[in-house]
């Protein structure tokens, strides 16, 4: 292109000459582009992992910032993500790309290692969560409108399946609780219907679902125990658990801590609870209550409840430290400017933080000698110790919800 | 303003008690309540999530008093809850104006 433009501005006396000299100028414009990219390969080719990196959502600027959490700082930002209230990300099993789910039905595709967005759909109108299959190669998204559940292929956002939640004809459900289970399953439930749908993914285009009816009024939100066995979605409508074990899917649904509750004057609840981190410790759990300002403990030999641990205000987010040796709790509004911190042993709470207003979520490293914590309000993301409670770090961002470390990458049901 | 009279008037409190809006800061404060933490179900842009879309059009014919009582005693049965203990009749008349309004959509 360099030549002809030349050429357009000279007289031209000669053909066979200016075809040389055409030739030339364009095996020179070649030659300056490949020293060019090597340059610059050169100054980029400075090689890293991902095991210590994470993305945090800034949930008013449709943007996440890329965050290494060995150094404690912002290594980037990917922008363009669209509506991310209430979003939520998932890792490719190489623990090079996040996949973000947003609240306006935005799937989108980012690479860490480059802070850019590869691939983007806008997959339906409403969405809430998503997940990744246990091979890698599936994406699920669970959406509000229209109700139901569409899997993409992980490497192109391709559509790969499409499943409704029609629960009776011409009615389709909002999905939460979507999570990836083993043997290529994914299992989420029907707000509306309540009903905890199985879809074995091994025929990715032709899913095979199973269904299981009158598990409970209005399941709000479900996790998966860390090792994929037992599928939990907590009821709004009514007291009590419904249990799915994968292990024995024939045995159907069954319903835990029917006990809990009753009688018992609920409070307002203006933050449904967050199941997914459910916080086991040993073969306790430790879970949000609904409407008390309690974390529940559950012993899950029996799954019978076996105290109850008084708390701040309605918890949202229940977190064990990796080690199981402590639990984080965040709180709906308006207790949501501290964190307590629960003892296991002991089952007290040894320390309350107060980080500032809006703390949304929590994530801890890996090996969980750190704590990340967005604080909404305060526009901050802050990193705190988990023995000396100090705080590390504190880091610029935009009204931060969501915290995803690429350790997900290698979890059931994260 | 005359608006946010009216829907003083139709949400059937004594508007005598009510005349003054929210103050400046009080407004600041509800308007990020309305966003982050009504938009926690309703969505950030209100285009709706486990609760329903409270946009102008999702709201049309719907009483202000309906609206204003859904706020401050919520919805039995659902999970909308009483928002009583934190708002006011006021702020939650003033809420109402938004939605009707459009003034909270983006």
């Amino acid at each position: 292109m360099n030549g002809s433009a030349l050429h357009g501005e000279r007289a031209a006396p000669d053909a066979a000459l200016l075809a040389e000299l055409k030739t030339v100028l364009i095996m020179l414009a070649l030659l300056g582009g490949l020293l060019a990219s090597m340059v610059a390969q050169a100054g980029s080719q400075v090689l890293r992992g991902t095991g210590d990196l994470a993305i945090v959502i800034e949930r008013a600027d449709g943007k996440v910032q890329i965050l290494d959490t060995t150094r404690n700082q912002s290594i980037g930002e990917v922008a363009g993500l669209g509506d991310l209230s209430h979003a939520s990300a998932v890792f490719s099993r190489d623990g090079r790309y996040a996949f973000v789910f947003g609240r306006d039905g935005g799937l989108s595709k980012i690479d860490l290692l480059t802070a850019t967005l590869v691939a983007r759909t806008v997959q339906a109108g409403n969405s809430i969560g998503g997940a990744i299959s246990q091979d890698g190669r599936l994406v699920a998204v669970s959406n509000y409108t229209p109700g139901g559940v569409k899997v993409f292929d992980a490497d192109t956002l391709a559509p790969v399946a499409d499943i409704p939640a029609e629960y009776a004809p011409g009615q389709l459900s909002k999905v939460i609780g979507l999570v990836d289970a083993p043997g290529q399953r994914f299992v989420f439930s029907l707000w509306d219907a309540g009903q905890i749908w199985v879809a074995d993914m091994r025929e990715p285009n032709t899913p095979k679902i199973d269904r299981f009816s009158d598990i409970g009024v209005n399941p709000y939100d479900a996790l998966i125990t860390p090792d994929g066995r037992y599928y939990i979605a907590g009821l709004f409508g009514e007291d009590g658990m419904a249990l799915l074990d994968l292990w024995h899917p024939q045995d159907g649904v069954r319903r835990i801590l029917a006990e809990y509750g009753k009688g018992d004057a609920k409070l307002p609840v203006y933050k449904m609870p967050h199941l997914e981190g459910w916080a086991v410790a040993g073969t306790l759990a430790f879970v949000p209550a609904v409407g008390h300002h309690e974390v529940l403990v559950i012993d899950m030999l029996t799954w019978k409840q076996v105290d109850r641990i008084a708390v701040q205000g309605q918890p949202v987010f229940v977190m064990a430290r990796p080690d199981g040796r402590q639990v984080w709790v965040n709180f709906a509004v308006p207790d949501n400017g501290q964190v307590q911190v629960i003892d296991v042993p002991s089952r007290q709470i040894v320390q309350t933080l107060e980080p500032g207003p809006g703390v949304l979520h929590m994530e801890f490293e890996p090996r969980g000698e750190e704590v990340w914590v967005s604080v909404r309000d305060a526009d901050q993301v802050q990193v705190y110790d988990t023995a000396t409670f100090e705080r590390r770090a504190v880091l610029p961002a935009s009204k931060p919800s969501g915290i995803f470390m690429t350790a997900r990458a290698h979890r059931i049901g994260l | 303003m005359r608006r946010w009279i009216n829907v003083l008037a139709l949400s059937g409190w004594a508007v005598g008690a009510l005349a003054q809006p929210p103050n400046a800061a009080r407004q600041q404060e509800l308007s990020h309540l309305l966003q982050q933490d009504c938009g926690s179900c309703h969505g950030l842009t209100l285009r709706g999530g486990l609760g329903p879309a409270l946009l102008p059009a999702n709201l049309a014919g719907k009483p202000a008093s309906f609206l204003v009582q859904t706020i401050l005693d919520g919805r039995p049965g659902t999970a909308m809850p009483p928002w009583r203990p934190l708002i006011s009749e006021t702020d939650a008349a003033w809420l109402v104006e938004r939605l009707l309004s459009g003034g909270q959509a983006q």
